[in-house]
Formats: C-alpha cells, structure tokens, sequence
C-alpha cells in the first residue's frame, strides 16, 4: 500500500517536472523552430514542430533588413558604453555606502529601494523634460545617460553587498601603514571585489541590452532605434506575414541575453544574498 | 558553555571597537567617492520625481515653449470623472494580483520541485531563468508566434485532444486576451520568485527536517511547520515586489496587444503614455501617474498590514 503510494506521488512529481519543462521551454523551441520554417510551410494550416525543410534564408533575409544590423550595433554601444560607466561610477559609491557613516548610508540604501518602486509613469515625464531641455532627445547619450541612472540602484546596491561581505582588517592594516583611502580602495578592495563587479557590470549590459520603455520615449527616427525597438516595430508592420524573420530576428537578439545571464546567474543570487542579509 | 558565550561577547566588543575606528578613518574622504553616482542619481531620479509630482498640479503640455500654469487640483477633479482611466486603473489592479498569485503558485511549485533529488533537474534548472534573461519585447514576439491563431501549434494541440476553441485568437478574443496576458505574464515573473524561494530552502537546516521526520509529522506538515515559516519572509518581500513591478509593467503588453481588443488589456501604464505621448497632456498624465503611486502604496499597506497581522497572531 506505502510503496503504491509513494509510487503514485513520484509520478505525479514528473507529471510536474514535464509540465514545467514544456511551460518554459516549447515557447522558445517553438520560435526557434519556426525561424527555420519556409514562408510556404508557414502558409499551411497544420504545422509540426520541427521543419519540414530547413529554410536557414530567414536569417540572411532578417539582417538584410536595413536597420536590423544597425540597431544591433547601437544596442550593442548603449549597453558597452553604459554598462563601463555605471560600473566607475558605482564602484566607489557602493564602497563608500558600504562603509561610511550609518546615517548616510541608510539613506542612501533607502532611496535605492525607494526608487525601485516608484511608477515609471510619473517620472518619465520630467525626465522627457530633462533630456530635452539637455538636446539630448532622439540621441543615444541622452539614452545612455537615462540608463546609467536606472542602472545605478542596483548597481550600487549589489556593490555594497560585496563590500560588505570583505572583512575590514585588511584595509584597516592598510590605513596603518599610511596607506590613503584611494590607495585603499585600489589595491586592496578592488581586487577582492573583482567577481561582484564582473556580475554587477554584465547585469548593468544586460538590463540595457534589453529595455524597451525608456528607448521607445527617448528615440524617434529609425536609425537610432535600439534592437528592441527595431524588432517591436517589425513585429507590428511586416511581422505577422513575414513570420520567419521575425522568429529568426527574436531569436537573434536573444542569444546575447542568455550567454551573459548564463555567465552571472550564480554571482547574481550570491550578490543579491549578501546585499540583504548584510543590512 | 559558560566559556564560549564569554568569547563571542568579548568578540562582540572587539568588533565594536574596530568599527568605530575605522569608521573614522572612511568619513574623511570617502564623501568624494559617492558625488559621481548622486549627482546624476539626484538630478535625473530625485528631481524628476518631485517634478513629475509638481506637474501633477499643473496644466503643463508638451509643447517646447509651453508656460505651465499652477492649477492646483483641477487635474486630479477632472481625473475623477474620467471612466476610461479608471476601467484602466481597475484592469491595472486585478492584473498586478493575478500575475503576482499565479506567478507564486507556479514559482513556489518550481522551487519545491527543483528542491528535490530528481532526474532532469539541470534542465529545468536552466530552463527556469530563461524567462528573466530574455528581453520583454522578445518574449511578446515569442508568445504572439506561438499563440498565432493560424500556425500556432495550439491549434493542433487542442484537434489531437480534441478540445473545443482550438481556432481562438488568444490575444484578439475579448474573453480570452486577459487571461491569457496574465498568464504570460506568470511567465514572465516566475524566475525571480523561484530563485529566491529555492535559495530559502536551501537555507533551511537538513537537521530540522530528519528532527520532524522522526517526530512523526507527515509531508502535509512538514510543509505546513517547517517549509512555510522559512520561506515566509522572502514570499512577503517578492509578493510585495511583484505587485510594484506588474502593476507598472509596460513593455510586454505594449507589444502583446497594445491595450486590445477593445480595452481589455488596456493597462494604465500604457494609457499614461498615450496621454502624455501622444496626446501631449503632460499635466493630467502626470496626475495618472501620482494616482498610481498612491494605488501601489496603498495595495503594499494592506497587503503588508495584513500580513503583519497574521504573523502576530502565530
């Protein structure tokens, strides 16, 4: 009776364990598989899973398309170019979070939540407002001066979690020996930090990689258009008939994401772990 | 044992000691080093929400040289009466509570499955980021495929079941483009949830387990007893996230349905962008924008309050 039992939840575990795998995984099968499908496969009304025919042209038809290749490009320099400023910039702060005055560094903190909650909605407007008045509309620095911001919470938040978790008495034996704080904070935090800032900058490249609300607002003539833009836009005119490319285009964009979320996600829980057990 | 707790006190007091002293020698320089990050934090993040909370009180539009009056409440009376945006605002909250729930019963059921020693684990361990790795409009154009009415595998799978419906378009049918939405959207938020829950279970004590295990609880109580108190803490920070985080979502529905059919998806995210970007009514958006802050802060207080409640009572 035990044993049919456990037998019998031990199945339905599994029942789970495809339900989920399917659930998770056959959206992103199925858009690969469908950006290898010929437009004629595609007109047919009962499709199969995999390609009847591989039809790898939808590829070479989507970066043939004027702008796909050049959005990329820009995606690709917003996010290089925010993710090494946000990094500079977040390093010392986060350090300084981390090891400053308690008041200080509970407000700081507390903004840093703060602004994770409050609506896009309502500061998106005097940003729009702020950028303008800066002439930096329909520019992709205005794009990257907005997405330093939005990055550095975070940034500076997982920062101060890896600060947090190195011990003082190293740099406290640095100070006696003469050593000045900047000289401190390089030679001796600083490399010990080296792992965090890896993870904390390639988030930073990935949350910038793939924003869609900020770039839609701040950018309005096609050849500033960031990757999302681009494919959102295709989606809208030509992508409901030109089925393959759009797949293969999602499909395209999405690989960048997943190597680097790939590279970090371990850091990334350790990091979000040690910023809030270490408040 | 009377020795060891005397070690960690005097461990406790070194430890005093030595913060204070280097606390000290941080405060002197170490203001520089936060001025590149709060400059522009202050002025493109602080400023712009005191701002977007001043124009709430003005008829600002968005012409270049237009000159804002103040007018104090007439934008948020006039916000009143608008049904449209308040169908939004209702559409608004019961999506933010149905992908929250359903994100956490699917989150919570992953985390308890990748929990276990099982076969196929690596898989569904990689499988389960992938949603938070992708770019939100990627996921919109990876579900519109799939849920394409005419060579969407859907179909086929609702003929080989022989279910009825297989020809709905999911995201064009007035019954089913919320729903559908909300699920989507689950999708989306299950990853966050399952690491941090799963991350909780990890943490709890294999001892405490064998300990109820001989005292006789069954699986239901070991749940009850010892699962659910330790991931307690963690679920009322992700709900509470979580509530923020769809309530203003934006990117995924923009792309999804663009608020259609009919309104049905019509979240109040997007209707604040079409009021301020397309319609140029900086003013009465901004209004919209206060009113939604005050809607998530007043979900967080009573979700949260109750939550309190509950953990006085046990």
């Amino acid at each position: 009776m035990k044993t049919k039992k456990i037998k019998f939840s031990l199945i339905m575990t599994y029942v789970a364990v495809i339900g989920y795998i399917i659930f998770l995984g056959f959206p992103f099968v199925w858009m690969f598989t469908t950006s290898l499908k010929s437009p004629m496969e595609l007109l047919s009304l009962d499709q199969s899973l995999i390609p009847k025919k591989f039809y790898w042209e939808n590829y070479s038809i989507i970066l043939n398309k004027r702008g796909l290749m050049h959005s990329a490009l820009n995606s690709l320099i917003v996010a290089l170019v925010t993710m090494v400023l946000t990094t500079i910039v977040a390093i010392p702060a986060g350090y300084a979070i981390a090891r400053l005055h308690k008041i200080f560094s509970r407000a700081a903190t507390g903004w840093i939540l703060v602004s994770q909650v409050f609506p896009l909605s309502l500061i998106i407007i005097p940003l729009f407002i702020a950028v303008r008045d800066l002439h930096l509309i329909d520019s992709i620095y205005g794009l990257i001066v907005v997405y330093i911001v939005v990055n550095l919470p975070f940034a500076l938040w997982m920062i101060r979690g890896y600060v947090v978790s190195i011990p003082t008495d190293l740099e406290e034996a640095g100070a006696t020996d003469g050593a000045s704080s900047f000289r401190i904070l390089r030679s001796i935090v600083l490399p010990l930090l080296v792992p965090g800032i890896i993870a904390t900058s390639l988030f930073t490249f990935l949350t910038s990689w793939n924003e869609f609300f900020f770039a839609l607002v701040l950018i309005q003539s096609t050849d500033k258009e960031t990757l999302p833009l681009n494919l959102a836009r295709f989606m809208g005119s030509e992508g409901q008939v030109l089925l393959g490319p759009l797949a293969a285009g999602a499909f395209l964009a999405t690989i960048p994401s997943l190597i680097v979320f790939g590279v970090i996600q371990r850091k990334l829980a350790g990091g979000l772990l040690a910023g809030a057990v270490k408040g | 044992m009377k020795s060891a707790t005397r070690l960690k006190v005097q461990d406790g007091t070194i430890e005093k000691k030595r913060k204070k002293s280097s606390q000290k020698m941080y405060n002197r320089g170490a203001w520089i080093y936060a001025l590149p990050a709060f400059i522009p934090l202050v002025l493109f993040s602080v400023v712009p929400l005191a701002k977007g909370i001043w124009t709430a009180f003005t008829d600002l539009e968005a012409g270049l040289y237009f000159k804002p009056k103040f007018i104090w409440f007439d934008n948020f009376r006039r916000l009143l009466g608008d049904s449209l945006f308040w169908h939004s605002f209702n559409i608004g909250v019961i999506w933010a509570v149905s992908c929250t729930v359903l994100s956490l019963v699917l989150g919570f059921g992953l985390a308890l499955l990748l929990n276990q020693k099982l076969r196929f684990l690596g898989l569904m361990r990689v499988l389960s980021l992938v949603p938070w790795a992708m770019p939100p409009v990627i996921v919109a154009i990876m579900w519109s495929i799939l849920l394409n009415p005419a060579v969407g595998p859907i179909r086929g799978i609702f003929n080989f079941l022989h279910l009825p419906g297989g020809d709905t378009n999911w995201l064009a049918d007035f019954n089913t483009a919320f729903p559908t939405v909300v699920l989507i959207g689950a999708w989306v938020g299950m990853p966050i949830i399952t690491v941090s829950i799963l991350a909780a279970l990890q943490g709890i004590p294999q001892e405490i387990i064998e300990a109820a295990k001989i005292d006789g609880a069954s699986a239901v109580q070991r749940f009850r007893y010892v699962t659910l108190p330790a991931v307690r803490a963690i679920t009322t920070a992700l709900v509470a996230l979580n509530i923020i985080w769809n309530f203003n979502s934006f990117g995924l529905v923009f792309v999804l349905t663009a608020g259609g059919p009919g309104g049905k998806t019509f979240m109040p995210a997007l209707f604040v962008y079409n009021e301020s970007f397309k319609y140029g009514n900086f003013g009465y958006a901004a209004a919209m924008g206060v009113v939604m802050m005050l809607a998530v802060l007043a979900m967080l207080g009573v979700y949260l309050r109750a939550r309190g409640r509950q953990d006085k009572e046990s």
